[in-house]
């Protein structure tokens, strides 16, 4: 049987003199559609770079440190919007790393096949939901219940700390890290789980018959094992949490400050650009928000590449190894 | 000594192991209560006005959302109509032709980062392809929108499920003297088509539930879009406006239309994957 990464069509003894025209033609069209995929790519982002002349052009560098927006005085400057997706992002992480890989470990280790492989359609289930279903339950039901309930529970017990001072809004940084965990854990999970699953069995014996309880097991041999994968799945979550847009936009508060207490509202970069596109009025304004959208292009883009080159360079070891 | 050290491992594994339970546990927690708690709300507020009427006027109560149900369907009519052509032929080349090779491979490439794009900066391209020179906005800009979003997902899977049909298959119609295009369109296609379908399902449920693309594209219209050049709403940005406004009854629609648009994409992901399952098996 053929190797899965052959064409057929390419081998030697179907090269025919004179390949017939049909068939050049099939081939061509085919060929030019993919094309058009490459294109589009590239088309992207050359209109985003020609639609952010004029922010670039005034402002320069400044554009991604300049802590002042506003549009009326048409000064920009980007980096509260930088700042809260950054801090918002690495607090989603904070929170959904930890859980999802538990839920990894567990699908991978503990549960039988059975119960591994529903659950982990269930919880791929969780990045079904649309973003903009986060934030109307965000709106009506966490929002309310980290006001009431867990602001005031922070502040008791860490208040000491800037981070958890302030009066609590609701709406806020706190808010928006939370919303996105739930939003990126099912991208850790599902990575996480078949990486962990790829991990070889003789890697588990090894230490098992040293004698080994099995959370060392998977603290000692599993774990560093799928290290680099892992991380992979982690940059993929980053990647998502970055241009995630709705339900941010709806939880967090919206003001372009940069405040250390994660209690006070924030902004992000996805979240400026939905809010205000519409209602920019001059040409610079609607260029300015245009390059938000550019930076975020740039990062998402180096953060998915990042996470390939992690989670293939665990299978290519795997096939490898075995 | 040594055996309060073993007691020590034997209690560390007992916690951390429950502890990855309880992970789990929770994070099942998260999406069965999102799924009651819509479905609760919008089973109390659904009615057949939201299937029939249009919005009522800012301050009155009552109305529907069918220009916006309409509207959804109108934009993923459009988006297939740019994304499954696109996705389902650069699926064939892929497979076909390209598996390999530079071409492909960069393809490949391209696809993955289009996949990554974030939904608003798609918006955004849009924008500046059809809203810009048009000069308003347009249910086509929201379908160009969402019809690139598409493309990725579609090339990928129609990929998959084209690379899953034996290469015995192919060895045996060329062996018969089948031209390589007819080969590719009556042999290789149609053994795959059931998965590309169902891929393509998978990939209409997602951008269903997009918002961000739309918002500065299709807009939205509290009256009925004709044509497809006039601003047209749908349920994902209805839901968007109705949640953060603050109106009362317009928080009921808002759950409403949640409720009726997780039960789409949902459903439809649901279906899907279970064709594949008993594809796969069958």
């Amino acid at each position: 049987m053929a190797r899965s990464n052959t064409n057929i069509f390419s081998l030697a003894i179907f090269r025919r003199p004179g390949i017939s025209p049909a068939d050049r033609f099939f081939r061509a069209s085919v060929l030019t559609v993919a094309l058009s995929v490459f294109a589009i790519t590239a088309i992207v982002a050359y209109e985003l770079v020609r639609n952010s002349r004029l922010p670039i052009e005034k402002f320069g560098w400044s554009f991604l440190w300049g802590t002042t927006w506003d549009p009326v005085a048409e000064q920009f400057g980007a980096l509260p919007f930088l700042y809260g997706t950054l801090v918002s992002s690495a607090l989603a992480l904070l929170i959904a790393v930890p859980v999802g890989l538990g839920v990894a470990i567990f699908l991978s280790e503990l549960a039988p096949r059975w119960v591994s492989d529903p659950v982990a359609f269930l919880v791929e289930l969780l990045a079904a939901i649309p973003s903009v279903i986060y934030g109307l339950v965000g709106i009506f039901v966490f929002v309310p219940w980290i006001r009431n309930v867990l602001e005031p529970a922070l502040s008791g017990t860490l208040g000491f700390l800037p981070l958890f001072q302030g009066a609590p809004y609701g709406v806020g940084m706190l808010t928006a890290g939370i919303v996105l965990a739930m939003m990126v854990v099912p991208f850790i999970v599902s990575v996480s789980r078949e990486i962990l699953m790829a991990v070889p069995l003789s890697q588990r014996e090894a230490i098992l018959s040293l004698g080994a309880t099995q959370w060392e097991m998977v603290r000692i041999a599993v774990l560093p094992y799928a290290r680099s994968g892992i991380m992979g799945s982690i940059f993929l979550a980053l990647a998502r949490a970055l241009g995630e847009t709705m339900a941010v936009t709806m939880v967090i508060g919206n003001r372009p400050e940069i405040r250390l207490s994660l209690f006070e509202p924030g902004y992000t970069m996805a979240a400026v650009i939905a809010n205000e596109f519409t209602e920019a009025t001059s040409d610079l304004y609607v260029q300015a928000l245009i390059e938000i959208g550019l930076v975020l292009f740039a990062v998402t883009i180096l953060v998915n590449a990042l996470a390939r080159l992690l989670i293939h360079s665990v299978f290519t070891k795997v096939e490898v190894r075995e | 000594m040594t055996s309060a050290l073993l007691l020590r491992r034997r209690l560390t594994n007992i916690v951390m192991l429950s502890l990855t339970g309880v992970c789990t546990a929770l994070v099942l927690g998260v999406l069965f209560f999102i799924l009651g708690y819509i479905t609760y709300h919008g089973i109390a507020a659904l009615n057949w006005d939201f299937f029939t009427k249009l919005p009522k006027p800012v301050g009155e109560t009552g109305g529907g959302m069918a220009n916006a149900i309409v509207g959804t369907i109108k934009l993923l009519a459009l988006a297939s109509l740019i994304g499954v052509p696109i996705g389902f032929f650069g699926g064939v080349y892929l497979s076909e032709y390209g598996r390999k090779n530079a071409i492909g491979f960069s393809i490949r490439y391209a696809a993955d980062i289009l996949n990554g794009i974030p939904s608003i900066v798609m918006g955004i391209f849009a924008y500046t392809i059809v809203v810009l020179p048009m000069g308003h906005f347009s249910s086509l800009a929201g379908g160009v929108a969402l019809g690139i979003m598409m493309i990725p997902i579609a090339v990928r899977s129609s990929e998959e499920f084209l690379k899953l049909v034996p290469a015995s298959l192919r060895e045996a119609a060329l062996a018969l003297g089948l031209a390589e295009w007819k080969v590719v369109s009556f042999v290789v296609i149609p053994t795959a088509f059931r998965g590309i379908v169902t891929g393509i399902m998978l990939d209409l449920a997602r951008v269903a539930g997009e918002t961000a693309p739309l918002l500065f594209t299709a807009f939205s219209n509290r009256f009925w879009s004709r044509g497809w050049l006039e601003p047209t709403a749908s349920l994902p940005v209805m839901i968007y406006t109705y949640a953060i406004a603050p109106y009362e009854d317009w928080h009921r629609q808002a759950w409403a239309a949640g409720m009726v648009l997780l039960m789409l994409v949902l459903g439809a992901n649901l279906l899907s994957r279970l064709i594949l399952h008993r594809q796969l098996r069958g």
